[in-house]
């Protein structure tokens, strides 16, 4: 028998090991199969009942789920009939009755009728209804409107509102204007949110805590039948893991790709996709006490900060600078007369100088991470030193995100100057309604934590919402953001490009400005 | 003894009563509610008080923590909101998931690490020693979630060898092979720094106990080098080294929340992360409460074994 010594063994398993590693094809078992599109999402799903959710997270399954009795048009924020074929506006703008799609079931068999949709709206807004209690459904003020849902005939249903709301129709094609099986609901109880039964493209398959969520084809879709056998939608929190996960060739699709990580996919294997949302990243300025309470040092912030810099830089080109309160996806209401503060810190010295203010001292609230926040640490920091260029001290506070929401939204009143802050919403009306208008000051129960005040856009916006007129709410919208940009009541920083990833087999791709990932024309080669 | 296991089991319950005051209390004092998490930037007054009557939060603290221990001895652990199913259901399946992975890096560092002692004690300052020691200290300054991320890279992305994440390929699968080839990453990275300190600690304990007279005899005697080491003086050894791999259990347990994070390994650390950051009272509660449970238990476990072997204990 031939000895082999202890030393020649080790050495010949570590050229076996490195022949091993470099030589050897690469085990490609992590591939996805055929006609099921996998999408890497960043976090387990709350419920898959769209009353239920918040999160855009939980969006993304809903809106292959379910339809709405109105939908948003391909690439823009205008809605168009889904459930509904077609509605109509009493002249006072109080009452809108919708006559529904001929033929359309939910995945469990039941009919889709004007009882279904009343049934939908009653269980969210009635806190006496039998299944009120399958809630709690946290987005139902987007219809408190509304005062009573009627059933006209099986397939005409009618709603009528306390006010004129002209926001209404847009609310019906988010998540929460989506329509659940009423027969499900009954069946499930509060078990509903894992068992959900909708109408859409996709039906549910299954749900495994934790590892994915799994639709199948509804072949009898009434606007056709999808372009993918299956969808599986994984949760994956840790950015890293995402992306690792995606370059293994375990995810089809992948979305919210971090700005640092998006280099790795610029090649032919892989496809980026962009879509410009409703999303508008500010700072709130202390308009009521402080340096900020000068319309010239709020103008002064907003030239003394290198917004293009910041969007090109920290955000690796993941957004743009925005130029008002209003952002871009909002077309018909977009004022596209505006433009940015340019970046000029030789004008916000001057003002500085003019409003006798050279170096004011203002606390700036930061936040670790949050909904929509995109890098605030960094972007945070970023604006610290432009500001400091032009002659400001500013000092820095961090918050984790819920403590922040708890600091910023009573108020800056005697805590803060200045406070990072972004949303993303369904309709032009939102934003500026519920951020910046007087009676949105905190004490009165609204989001205008910086007591911006201007009897002229309180009035421009109570118009716009009574108005039913898309053209002369749209000019309304324009005017107020004309005001809003030049009273500056926000650094008007930058608006968020959702973005995602797709290997170069998965075709007719396209993220929406809603920011709900339709897949059903989705396929894979 | 029974009395023993008695008294162990009752001076458990203060304990365990204590934990859940100071989890009620931690949970109802940090800033941020739950229906601010919910509603993130739609939480106007009005709408948090909405959400919280719902979920029954806009109750007075001492009666909610009343309601909450009551359920909770009825085994009702309440309802997660941000998972919006039962508290119990959830902690269950994740618990069982982090017991898997730590109780393989466990095993993991206890092998490797007590054979690495071994080595490196008996060929004190030789190659094998020096190589060994080395990579120990190695193992021991790495962060294992670095180190995660690394093997992640090679392994997963490059070489394609083994999947990224998750405890189970998401079709077919679900066979034990399955689990096997999703262990494999992160329990070695859960297990480095433990097999370091383990590796370290049996190499000193070892070196004690072939300093001793009877080892030098059954050299004498002619006993084999092999049997003398993993026969005679580790043996002798484990004395020292168990009390070492006990310590280490703890220590996988906990540093399994960051590798879960990693590997997105479906366990109960990565779970209270999220649960915290949503502000899921009942969910953080609820674990916090289970998981101190079980340790206290497997303490006294521990003393009763040691009890029954050293009768001096019970004194």
């Amino acid at each position: 028998m031939p000895q082999i010594s202890r030393r020649a063994l080790l050495l010949s398993s570590i050229a076996t090991g490195a022949v091993a590693t470099l030589g050897l094809p690469r085990a490609a078992f992590a591939d996805t199969p055929p006609g099921v599109l996998v999408v890497g999402q960043v976090a387990e799903p709350k419920s898959l009942d769209p009353h239920a959710s918040t999160a855009a997270n939980d969006f993304r399954i809903h809106a292959n789920l379910y339809d709405g009795l109105l939908r948003f048009k391909d690439g823009t924020l205008e809605v168009e009939p889904a459930l509904a074929e077609g509605y109509d506006v009493s002249d006072d703008g109080m009452t809108y009755t919708f006559h529904l799609r001929e033929g359309v079931t939910f995945h469990d068999g039941s009919a889709l009728d004007a009882e279904a949709v009343k049934f939908n709206f009653d269980r969210m807004l009635k806190d006496d209804h039998p299944y009120h209690d399958t809630g709690p459904f946290p987005l139902s003020f987007f219809f408190s409107s509304i005062t009573d849902v009627a059933v006209v005939d099986p397939k005409t249903v009618a709603f009528t509102l306390s006010e004129p709301y002209a926001p209404f129709l847009t609310n019906l094609a988010t998540p929460t204007g989506y329509i659940v099986s009423p027969a499900a609901v009954a069946q499930f109880g509060k078990d509903y949110g894992r068992n959900p039964s909708g109408t859409g493209p996709f039906h549910f398959k299954e749900w495994r805590a934790n590892e994915l969520v799994a639709l199948e084809k509804n072949a009898d879709y009434w606007d056709g039948a999808p372009g993918s056998d299956a969808i599986v939608f994984r949760p994956l929190t840790d950015a890293n893991t995402r992306v690792a996960e995606m370059l293994a060739g375990g995810l089809d699709i992948m979305v919210e790709v971090p700005p640092v990580a998006l280099g790795q996919f610029q090649n032919e294997s892989y496809k980026v996709v962009e879509a410009a949302g409703p999303h508008l990243w500010f700072l709130i300025l202390n308009c009521k006490s402080g340096p900020f309470a000068d319309k010239r040092v709020r103008q002064a912030a907003n030239y003394a900060i290198n917004k293009p810099a910041l969007v090109d830089n920290v955000l690796e080109g993941t957004a743009e600078v925005a130029a008002g309160p209003t952002p871009p996806a909002f077309a018909w209401a977009y004022n596209d007369q505006l433009s940015p503060y340019p970046y000029d810190p030789e004008k916000a010295k001057a003002l500085l100088a003019e409003a006798g203010q050279p170096n004011p001292k203002v606390t700036f609230f930061v936040t670790e991470g949050g909904s929509g926040m995109l890098d605030p640490v960094a972007m945070g920091t970023a604006i610290q030193a432009d500001l400091a260029a032009v002659g400001f001290e500013v000092t820095i506070q961090t918050y984790e995100w819920n403590t922040f929401l708890g600091e910023v939204n009573p108020g800056l009143e005697g805590k803060a100057d200045m406070a990072e802050m972004a949303w993303m919403t369904n309709d032009p009306d939102t934003l500026p309604y519920l951020a910046l208008r007087t009676e949105a000051w905190p004490d009165k129960g609204g989001f205008n934590s910086g007591y911006y005040s201007n009897t002229e856009v309180d009035a421009l916006l109570d118009k716009a919402r009574a108005s039913t007129s898309q053209a002369e709410r749209a000019d309304l919208y324009k005017k107020m953001q004309a005001i809003v940009w030049d009273d500056a009541p926000w650094v008007f920083v930058a608006n968020w490009k959702q973005n995602a990833i797709a290997t170069a087999a998965v075709e007719n791709l396209a993220l929406q400005p809603s920011f709900l990932l339709t897949l059903r024309g989705v396929s894979k080669a | 003894m029974a009395r023993y296991i008695l008294f162990r089991l009752v001076s458990a319950i203060p304990v365990i009563l204590g934990i859940t005051v100071i989890v009620f209390l931690i949970m109802s004092l940090i800033p941020g509610d739950p229906a601010q998490a919910i509603l993130g930037a739609y939480a106007t007054p009005e709408n948090v008080a909405r959400i919280n009557r719902d979920l029954g939060l806009d109750k007075p603290m001492v009666e909610r923590y009343f309601i909450w221990l009551g359920n909770m001895l009825t085994g009702d652990f309440g309802r997660s909101f941000s998972l919006n199913r039962p508290v119990l259901d959830e902690i269950l399946e994740r618990f069982s998931a982090t017991l898997v992975l730590a109780s393989v890096s466990l095993l993991v560092c206890s092998l490797i690490g007590v054979a690495a002692g071994v080595v490196s004690a008996a060929r004190q300052y030789g190659w094998a020693d020096k190589t060994i020691t080395f990579a120990v200290l190695i193992g021991i300054s790495i962060p294992s979630f670095f180190l995660g991320m690394l093997m992640i890279l090679l392994f997963a992305v490059k070489l394609r060898w083994l999947p990224v994440s998750g405890m189970f390929e998401i079709y077919g699968g679900r066979g034990p092979g399955d689990l096997l080839r999703h262990l494999v990453l992160p329990s070695v990275a859960l297990a480095v720094v433990a097999t370091g300190v383990v590796a370290r600690l049996s190499r000193g304990a070892m070196l004690e106990v072939l300093r001793q007279d009877y080892i030098r005899t059954a050299r004498a005697k002619g006993v084999g080098e092999g049997r003398v080491l993993w026969g005679h003086a580790l043996r002798a050894a484990m004395v020292a080294i168990l009390p070492i791999l006990g310590l280490q259990a703890g220590f996988v347990l906990s540093g399994a929340v960051y590798i879960e994070v990693v590997f997105q390994w479906p366990g109960v650390g990565r779970m209270l992360v999220d649960a915290i950051l949503k502000r899921d009272i009942l969910l953080v509660q609820g674990a916090v409460t289970f998981v101190a449970g079980c340790y206290v238990l497997f303490n006294i476990v521990v003393d009763v074994a040691q009890a029954m072997i050293d009768p001096r204990i019970k004194a």
